[in-house]
């Protein structure tokens, strides 16, 4: 049943995928001051969401872990928290490429950029410290007090463009009140991409679940050759 | 337009792209690795 629902899901993304593909490079015009590159933020923005998003919902998970002592909700956080550093990488290398473009430069240290970065390690250093740690219930709760970190700068991450002044661009989506929104199509390509882009997080995300699941198996598997 | 415009957004697509495979690459590897391991773990409790 369930990997029904992963190639269910896989089928759908890919169709999705290509649709928008077609739509981002043959229906959308450029835009008016960056041309074709805007078409960055296609995928930077599905992507950002996700990333940023995981980390969030990973850390309600790492609470999770802290106030109940339950290993399944530390794997699933741990599951969430490494899909959403691909997403929150591939933010940063399509927002760089984009800013050699537009603003000259591959990277300035502007809130949006630097809060993002400091996001990432915080989160790298999480999946770091999980692989030092041998005993599962110590690597748990010290890996739920990083994500709460973690989690704190990737709210500062979302609002950083409405609290500060920064060379970052500010809001372009209607959702979120911006002064002058992006045409409503390629809002509209951009949601159905992140809707691509979250099936894809979900497929990734289940099979790194059930990963963990074999490690923990086999975790208590050893210790139980070892009692004998 | 400068044409570094368009070659830049493939780069853009490209790079996005190539972190996705790279991280199921990953994932593809580690699942091997896991299931042999675990067919490792049970021959050695069913020996004991």
């Amino acid at each position: 049943m369930r990997n029904k629902i992963l190639f269910a899901l896989a089928a759908f993304a890919a169709i999705l995928l290509v649709r928008n593909l077609y739509v981002i490079f043959f229906v959308l015009g450029d835009e008016a001051a960056q041309g074709a590159i805007w078409r960055i933020f296609e995928f930077h923005f599905p992507a950002g969401i996700l990333g940023l998003g995981g980390f969030i919902i990973a850390t309600i998970f790492s609470i999770l872990y802290l106030v109940r002592n339950d290993l399944r909700f530390d794997s699933i956080s741990a599951a969430i928290i490494e899909v959403s550093l691909v997403f929150a990488a591939i933010v940063l290398a399509t927002g760089s490429i984009w800013a050699r473009i537009i603003w000259g430069v591959w990277w300035a240290w502007d809130a949006r950029l630097t809060s993002m970065l400091i996001c990432w390690l915080i989160f790298a250093g999480y999946l770091m410290l999980r692989r030092a740690i041998e005993e599962p219930t110590q690597r748990a709760r010290l890996s739920a007090v990083v994500s709460i970190f973690g989690g704190i700068d990737a709210i500062i991450v979302y609002k950083s463009i409405e609290w500060y002044r920064t060379q970052h661009p500010g809001p372009v989506l209607t959702i979120r009140g911006a002064d002058s929104a992006m045409p409503d199509i390629w809002q509209h390509t951009a949601y159905w991409n992140l809707l691509a882009m979250t099936c894809l997080a979900i497929i990734l995300v289940m099979v790194r679940m059930r990963q963990e699941g074999v490690a923990r198996e086999i975790d208590s598997l050893r210790r139980l050759a070892h009692s004998y | 337009m400068d044409a570094r415009n368009v070659q830049y957004m493939f780069y853009g697509f490209t790079a996005a792209w190539l972190i996705v495979i790279a991280y199921v690459v990953l994932l593809a590897l580690r699942e091997g690795r896991l299931r042999r391991e675990l067919d490792r773990v049970r021959q050695m409790v069913e020996k004991r």
